[in-house]
């Protein structure tokens, strides 16, 4: 593939991304205010976006130390929180099997929820997707910049407006991942896995540590399997 | 407690749910009924954290008009039924949550 190609997918991964990340920038800043305001040092706050570039598990972490939870308690809740992060990687395991390691660490560190959001819909309906690494790679850095830009935006804010993480700003986030469910659901059995998800998110979520989120997915997941036609095909198939 | 120690730890906990799928892509074959599985992955995934940040606000249900992130989510969700475009979308969620601050 030519330098021009690749820089162009690179480009066009950023681009899309842009309404995800622009929904980010609030959630990022509230991060690094929120996290002044519960006695992180700066630095720490900004290593956090730096080394750990994960915006659920920064806030949960910010979140328990403020109420003095023990560190082993906030590493379980920040691992069992990160486990939707497997399910991404483990469905894009198609489109980076053919790829060195050198790409995959890098994809693997930057993989978040609006990464995610923007590569998989790109993917989505298409057989094969030749430098889908550089798309993902493009998303990726310019979310990570974005990311840490904020953090620093917000920790200055903090000092200087130390209400700001009641202003509910990340409400940008959610019709965010709106804007990417909905158009994605087509067929009956991607309705009834939104359905099933929103029902049983209801029925679990004073469940520790987001696994009502983590149940809720895969019951989710399990009701689409049993009623998407196409899969229900391909196994006749492997039986005759 | 030691900040460094936590992001540290934070920092591996984080990553190696993130690598190890990637790292075994191409060594294990998926079989094609999990391979359909995970691509119902975003829609259950992101449909859970949308119901949790906006149909339950401080650990209790709240379906009622003081809930401006329901309203921000409901007025997206129209909006997504007629236009594709993400920015729109999300235009469309920000302004009905800023005019509900406002007038509600």
């Amino acid at each position: 593939m030519s330098t021009k190609a690749k820089s162009s997918l690179f480009l066009q991964g950023a681009l899309d991304s842009s309404p995800l990340i622009l929904a980010a920038i609030p959630f990022g800043m509230i991060f690094g205010a929120l996290a002044i305001t519960t006695g992180l040092s700066s630095w720490a706050t900004l290593a956090m976006s730096l080394f750990v570039f994960a915006g659920a598990s920064q806030f949960i972490a910010v979140t328990l130390l403020a109420s003095a939870t023990a560190l082993p308690v906030i590493l379980l809740t920040v691992f069992v929180v990160n486990l939707r992060h497997m399910l991404y990687a483990a469905s894009l395991m198609p489109q980076v099997e053919n790829l060195p390691q050198k790409f995959r660490f890098p994809m693997a560190f930057w993989l978040t929820d609006e990464t995610f959001a923007v590569v998989s819909n790109h993917v989505a309906g298409k057989k094969d997707t030749p430098g889908l690494h550089w798309y993902f790679l493009g998303s990726a850095l310019a979310m990570y910049t974005v990311w840490a830009t904020c953090t620093v935006i917000g920790i200055i804010m903090g000092q200087q407006i130390p209400d700001i993480s009641s202003w509910g700003l990340d409400v940008a986030m959610l019709v965010g991942f709106i804007g990417i469910v909905v158009p994605n659901l087509k067929l009956r059995a991607d309705w009834a896995c939104a359905a099933t998800a929103m029902f049983s998110t209801l029925m679990t979520y004073h469940w520790p540590n987001q696994t009502g989120l983590l149940f809720s997915s895969f019951l989710a997941i399990s009701v689409a399997i049993l009623l998407d036609r196409r899969v229900k095909v391909s196994v006749e198939q492997n039986h005759e | 407690m030691n900040e460094w120690l936590l992001i540290a730890a934070m920092t591996v906990l984080t990553f190696t749910p993130r690598y190890l799928p990637f790292g075994m892509a191409g060594k294990v074959k998926i079989p094609p009924i999990l391979e359909r599985a995970l691509t119902f992955v975003p829609i259950a995934v992101l449909t859970s954290i949308i119901t949790q940040s906006s149909l339950i606000r401080h650990g209790e249900l709240a379906l009622n008009l003081a809930n401006h992130h329901l309203l921000a989510v409901l007025a997206a969700f129209a909006t997504a039924l007629i236009s594709r475009q993400l920015f729109i979308i999300v235009t469309v969620g920000l302004a009905a949550f800023i005019m509900a601050k406002w007038l509600l």
